[in-house]
């Protein structure tokens, strides 16, 4: 994921962060100061992390679905050394775009 | 990959309400609801300020290199190349175009809140075949 595939078609600038996105809600809502954009962005993220973490999924229509998976534990192997080891039970968050941002993302 | 949708429908279908709560999914409406109360915030406002954020997420995944939400994790478009494929009921032989697919990677600390959360009930996601699916090519 860091270095991603080939980069065919990503255009090369800096990723977003959160600030931005505080900036862009501010200006979508009026009367709003930056702090407490800043602060709703957050609380938004904090809910999600709640709610993950109490065991639920998350589903944002037109966005898509936030789903916990729980694994089994496996043999896995060091990919470095090829050495195999024990990969234990866990629980695991995967996302599934909904077909709206698929079809988004590949509007030009 | 695909399966869950129609497997969680099927058992929310087939199955008694108390085995529905265990696909119980926090929806945006909800995620709303709660925003505006602990944001303490009308509704309205609250629903603007959750869409605004998906959406300018979006935009980010589109126009920029991706995302990233410290604690949280990164959203970024991944290019797939073109490639062949089969119409699965005539076998006919079709082309896939090359695309952008959102792609989602959880971050350290959501990863451990995440799996510390074994404790309570699955809501959702059978143990499918263990694989971290972070870099495969699927969809």
């Amino acid at each position: 994921m860091a270095s991603g595939q080939a980069g065919a078609g990503t255009i090369d600038c800096l990723a977003m962060t959160k600030a931005e996105i505080a900036a862009a809600v501010q200006d979508a809502v009026k009367g709003l100061s930056r702090k407490r954009a800043n602060e709703l962005v957050d609380l938004v993220f904090e809910t999600m992390k709640g709610t993950l973490g109490s065991g639920e999924k998350i589903k944002v229509s037109g966005f898509g679905n936030f789903i916990l998976r729980d694994k089994r534990s496996r043999t896995g192997r060091n990919p470095q050394t090829g050495e195999p080891m024990e990969i234990s039970e866990r629980r695991v968050l995967t996302f599934h775009a909904s077909a709206k941002l698929k079809e988004d993302l590949n509007r030009s | 990959m695909s399966s869950s949708g129609s497997t969680q429908k099927l058992s929310s279908e087939l199955l008694g309400p108390k085995v529905r709560m265990l696909f119980e999914a926090m929806t945006k409406s909800e995620l709303i609801d709660t925003l505006s109360v602990r944001g303490a915030l009308t509704k309205a406002r609250a629903e603007q300020v959750v869409n605004c954020v998906f959406e300018t997420m979006a935009v980010a995944m589109r126009q920029t290199d991706g995302i990233e939400i410290r604690g949280f994790g990164t959203f970024k478009a991944r290019a797939r190349r073109r490639r062949g494929g089969r119409n699965p009921r005539t076998g006919e032989k079709v082309e896939i175009p090359a695309k952008m697919l959102p792609r989602f990677k959880a971050g350290k600390e959501l990863r451990e809140i995440v799996n510390a959360s074994r404790a309570f009930a699955i809501t959702g996601g059978d143990d499918g075949p263990a694989s971290d699916d972070f870099d495969d090519e699927d969809d």
